[in-house]
């Protein structure tokens, strides 16, 4: 069934209104993106939504009790839970470097778990 | 420490109950203050205009008339005694265009009765040069150079503390549940921390002093709630008021009062509403709506563009509309301080006396106690000190440097001092009452985290239990990671 | 009490802060001193832990930490001295700050220069006078950020947000993943205060409604919060009391607005604009006072820190010509005025003669959403130019750049002028 929808662009700031023909999975169209992220960004919101994400890991020993970290790619929404739970149990021990991987491969989605900061030890 | 037997048991820790303990502390008597909440002054105390009145207003004929002016004019002793901020700035019953003068002279007349001092009526002249905002219709006062302005939690605090480094045993989270007699005669009280015996029981329990009178069987004291709800502004406001301003009193309300605060916050308010509840602390939007209106009378040019907080506070009022200050008939030995609404802040030291008179004339042997300590070291209040005078305390102590509440200017050092103090500051607000921190525009916004910390090492506890005030009151209440589920163990 | 004397004091280790100082120091000011009232540098972005910033000024997408720690280095890298765990009580117009701290006590510092990047604070329940009681559990978005990003605790599990700042959208999903259970967005105003990436990416990801036109009514619970009065309002904001409904939570998350954080700025007479609650200042972000500057939230509050960075890296351009003196103010002071449509503008004037600028970018907000908008410039009443844009929000800034080329053929013009409007049917 040929479906349209619109679709706030959060590629950049900018928020582009963007409209996709689709039927299913399947795209018939894209209108109203600026840039070609645009379209990849709806193209992704029709058939899986994907994130960034962002959270905190717990430390020991480090100058705060939390470091915070993100996926190094998108994982899919649907994850976003599960994935919250394996970081909520993972303790790491201070110190920390930005960049630093806590988790590989989380839920088998490719993407690592990173530190966002650097974090010495108490 | 417990002791087996006291002489005398206050109940409730209010400013009546602090100022009887403060009063009985200069005698050889061994006396417990119970306080069901885990800090003092946190009922009707912490919540009212914090005026101490000059005495024109209440009739000479009841407890209220002869008492407020014997407080008024003791508290300005006690306060330099006990090192506790007031200011004598006088107060103002403002009568504008359309309003009965008549009623100024009546007041005038009344405060005479009531032996107050310096009172006059001021004309409009006077009023423009002296508070420059005030509506162009005000066109005289009555003008009380005797009332002034006071931190209640403190002056009750001070007391407090006061009573308790001359003897006075203080349990907090004490609730008394029943007060226990044999043969008509007073023999001590049932709480949930356990029972203790005495031979004279004073009933300050404030909003609850209905209950606990009847525990002894006394029915005629009735406490109706009435609350009062208030503006408070931040210190930073670009707006001059310079004394209490009360509007004419109408034979419905006494009106909506504008005045300064000790700290130069501008207090708006209070309501005067009956409530069915004692625990009905909460401000209503019409309330709120009407003290901005009253507000807006004395004062046409205020906006509500610097307010900080809303609140409201309950007048524990006896149907009497009098103060209940006497030995029981049908019981010996227990005394009820009830009905202390206004002007109770102001009439607490008097009302001390007569309860210690009551005491006597009841056979206790009031023995005046050697050495009592008459005065409380002055904890350092950055706010109000100059930066020579800061940065003298910081070369004295190095935690002075640490300042931990931006709005109010509190160091660590005062906030840690207010936690091992000789009544320690356990909660949240606890400390915000004795140094001001969280106090101010951003209302604990930056210090919140910071004081709730500093609290829970300081009494070795963990974050997740530190209170802002009672009971579950907890700040915080979850350790990160705590609410998460087990998904996500596969693997 | 200690005295020293600096070429530049910066107040505010913050985004705003760091890039001040830095360029300052890239600016040949080598005497910078930097002061910071947390324990450690980046002001609010250490506990703004999620991803979204950089990408005007890097061309990457970072998280707040990210950001933060990419100029910390900056100033690390550079001989700038600074003092963190340091409060600073007081500034006077002839730029001597008063500062403590626990190691070294008071300390009043003579700078030839003063840069004001204290931030902004959160309006609280009180200033908003919500009705009710006044129990645990209420507390502003940003509180409630850094209890759980860096203190590591979850102040509670069933949340109603009032207010769709960014900082609420971003907590609502922040308390989401953490295990809590956010109820509602409510907004009183019929559009959203925050970033349409966040409304998207933080509530409708996680079916979080967004309640417009709704706001708390009453606060209920005297020790913890217990339930919240949530009501709709009509065109007139006034809430209508039939559609009132009880929602359950233990917390309450403000996200009503952000007040520039001026006190210390006050107290050096500097003056203030009624619309953004920050200084007034000429194009290098100097405030009425010789010598005293202002940039990121403490001036206007920014919805993107890359903007904050730009414009604090100009402030810095300038506060070092100020120390060398290598500008003066101009006879002829251009004031910049807030149209139609327009909440403000920054800067207010522009007043300075230098030889190497290229070109003034003018920050604005308007009034009110619109879509398909003309931004319109006149000077002395007369059109300049216009631009087109497809839509314009308050809660995303716009900047307008002026070019040197422009500004040359303005000799004789008092006021720049700029409306927003909606665009001509063509």
């Amino acid at each position: 069934m040929l479906e349209k929808k619109t679709i706030t662009c959060v590629a950049c700031p900018k928020g582009c209104e963007i409209t996709v023909e689709h039927d299913g999975d399947e795209i018939i169209d894209i209108m109203g993106n600026a840039c070609p992220q645009g379209a990849d960004y709806a193209k992704e919101e029709i058939i899986a939504k994907t994130r960034i994400l962002p959270t905190t890991v717990r430390v020991k020993n480090g100058a705060l009790p939390l470091c915070p970290v993100k996926t190094t790619k998108q994982i899919p929404l649907e994850l976003m839970d599960q994935a919250m739970n394996k970081i909520g149990k993972k303790e790491v021990e201070a110190p920390l470097k930005v960049g630093q991987v806590i988790i590989k491969n989380l839920l088998d989605t490719g993407a690592d778990v990173v530190a966002t900061r650097d974090l010495p030890a108490n | 420490m417990s002791k087996d037997k006291y002489d005398v048991i206050i109940i409730g820790a209010g400013v009546s109950g602090c100022a009887v303990a403060w009063k009985l502390a200069r005698y050889n008597l061994d006396i417990l203050l119970l306080e069901k909440a885990p800090d003092v002054a946190t009922g009707t105390t912490k919540a009212n205009t914090a005026i101490i009145h000059a005495g024109y207003n209440a009739d000479p004929e009841k407890q209220k008339g002869r008492l407020n002016n014997k407080g008024n004019v003791q508290i300005k002793q006690i306060v330099k005694d006990l090192s506790v901020p007031f200011e004598e700035i006088g107060s103002l019953v403002v009568g504008m265009e359309d309003d009965d003068l008549s009623v100024l002279d009546e007041l005038l007349e009344k405060g005479k009765k009531n032996g107050v001092e310096g009172l006059e009526i001021v004309d409009k002249e006077w009023l423009q040069r002296e508070e420059p905002n005030l509506s162009d219709k005000a066109v005289k006062a009555l003008w009380a150079p005797t009332a002034g302005i006071i931190t209640p939690w403190e002056f009750a605090l001070a007391m407090a503390e006061n009573a308790v480094v001359n003897g006075v045993e203080l349990k907090l989270e004490t609730e008394v549940l029943d007060v226990y007699t044999e043969n008509d005669k007073v023999t001590g009280v049932k709480t949930n921390a356990g029972d203790f015996t005495a031979d004279y029981v004073i009933n300050a329990a404030g909003l609850y002093a209905d209950d606990v009178a009847r525990m002894v069987g006394i029915e005629k004291i009735n406490i109706h709630p009435r609350k009062g709800e208030y503006y408070i502004y931040d210190h930073a406001k670009d707006f001059e008021i310079n004394h209490v301003l009360f509007p004419i009193p109408t034979k419905i309300s006494k009106g909506i009062v504008c005045t300064k605060t000790i700290e130069d916050n501008l207090l708006i308010g209070p309501t005067s509403d009956f409530v069915d509840s004692k625990e009905d602390l909460a401000t209503t939007r019409d309330g709120l709506d009407h003290v901005f209106e009253g507000a807006k009378k004395m004062f046409p040019d205020l906006t509500l563009k610097d307010t900080i907080r809303v609140f409201a506070g309950l007048r524990a009022a006896d149907t009497t509309e009098d103060f209940v200050i006497e030995a029981a008939e049908n019981v010996k030995g227990f005394v009820n301080v009830a009905g202390i609404q206004s002007p109770g802040l102001s009439s607490s030291p008097a009302v001390a006396d007569l309860v210690a008179e009551i005491l006597e004339n009841e056979g206790l042997n009031l023995e005046e106690k050697k050495d009592v300590i008459e005065t409380r070291e002055d904890p350092a209040r950055f706010y109000e000190l100059s930066n020579e005078e800061r940065a003298a305390y910081a070369e004295k102590d190095k935690d002075y440097g640490k300042i931990i509440c931006r709005c109010e200017t509190v160091s660590y050092k005062e906030i840690v001092d207010a936690i091992n103090g000789p009544i320690p500051a356990r909660t949240v607000n606890a400390v915000k009452r004795r140094t001001r921190a969280g106090a101010g525009r951003c209302q604990g916004g930056f210090c919140g985290p910071r004081v709730t910390q500093i609290i829970a090492d300081e009494l070795g506890i963990e974050t997740t239990e530190v209170r802002l005030e009672k009971d579950t009151s907890n700040i915080v209440k979850y350790k990160i990671k705590g609410l998460l589920g087990s998904q996500g163990d596969e693997e | 009490m200690i005295k020293i004397k600096k070429d530049v004091v910066v107040i505010g280790g913050g985004p705003a802060g760091l890039a001040a100082a830095a360029k300052v120091y890239d600016n040949g000011i080598k005497d910078v001193m930097l002061l910071e009232r947390d324990f450690e540098l980046g002001g609010i972005l250490p506990q703004c832990i999620h991803n979204g910033f950089g990408l005007h000024h890097f061309g990457e997408e970072l998280t707040g930490p990210e950001y933060s720690q990419r100029f910390e280095n900056k100033v690390e890298e550079r001989d700038i001295e600074v003092k963190l765990d340091t409060m600073v009580l007081d500034v006077t117009a002839d730029k001597k700050v008063f500062a403590m701290n626990k190691d070294q006590g008071a300390m009043e510092i003579q700078a030839k220069a003063v840069i004001l990047a204290m931030g902004c604070r959160e309006r609280t329940a009180g200033a908003i006078g919500i009705p009710g009681t006044r129990p645990a559990g209420v507390l502003t978005a940003g509180t409630a950020q850094r209890f759980t990003n860096i203190e590591g605790y979850v102040p509670g599990k069933k949340v109603v947000i009032l207010g769709s700042g960014d900082i609420g959208l971003i907590m609502a999903r922040r308390m989401r993943l953490e295990g809590a259970d956010v109820k509602a967005v409510c907004e009183i105003l019929p559009y959203t205060g925050g970033l349409t990436r966040n409304v998207v990416q933080c509530l409708e990801d996680y079916d979080i409604p967004l309640m417009l036109n709704h706001t708390v009514t009453k606060i209920i619970g005297n020790d913890r919060l217990e339930a919240v009065e949530i009501t709709e309002v009509d065109e007139n904001m006034k809430p209508i009391p039939e559609t009132s409904e009880i929602v359950e939570a233990d917390t309450l998350l403000l996200s009503v607005g952000l007040i520039p954080e001026n006190e210390l700025s006050k107290k050096a007479d500097v003056v203030l604009d009624d619309r953004t609650g920050g200084p007034i200042v000429n194009e290098g972000r100097e405030t009425n006072i010789d010598g005293i500057f202002a940039c990121g939230n403490v001036l206007h509050v920014h919805d993107l820190v890359d903007w904050v960075t730009e414009e604090s890296e100009i402030a810095g351009e300038w506060t070092a010509k100020y120390v060398k003196g290598d500008y003066k103010r101009s006879e002829q002071k251009m004031n910049v005025k807030a149209g139609e449509n327009v909440a403000y503008v920054i800067p207010q004037s522009i007043e300075l003669d230098a030889e190497d600028r290229k070109r003034i970018p003018l920050y604005m907000r308007v009034d009110k959403p619109l879509q398909a908008v003309d931004i319109i410039l006149y000077a002395d009443g007369e059109k300049l130019y216009s631009f087109s844009e497809p839509f314009a929000k308050p809660g995303e800034m716009i900047s307008v750049p002026l070019a040197q080329k422009t500004l040359d053929d303005l000799d004789e013009v008092s006021e720049i002028r700029v409306d927003i409007i909606e665009k001509e049917e063509e």
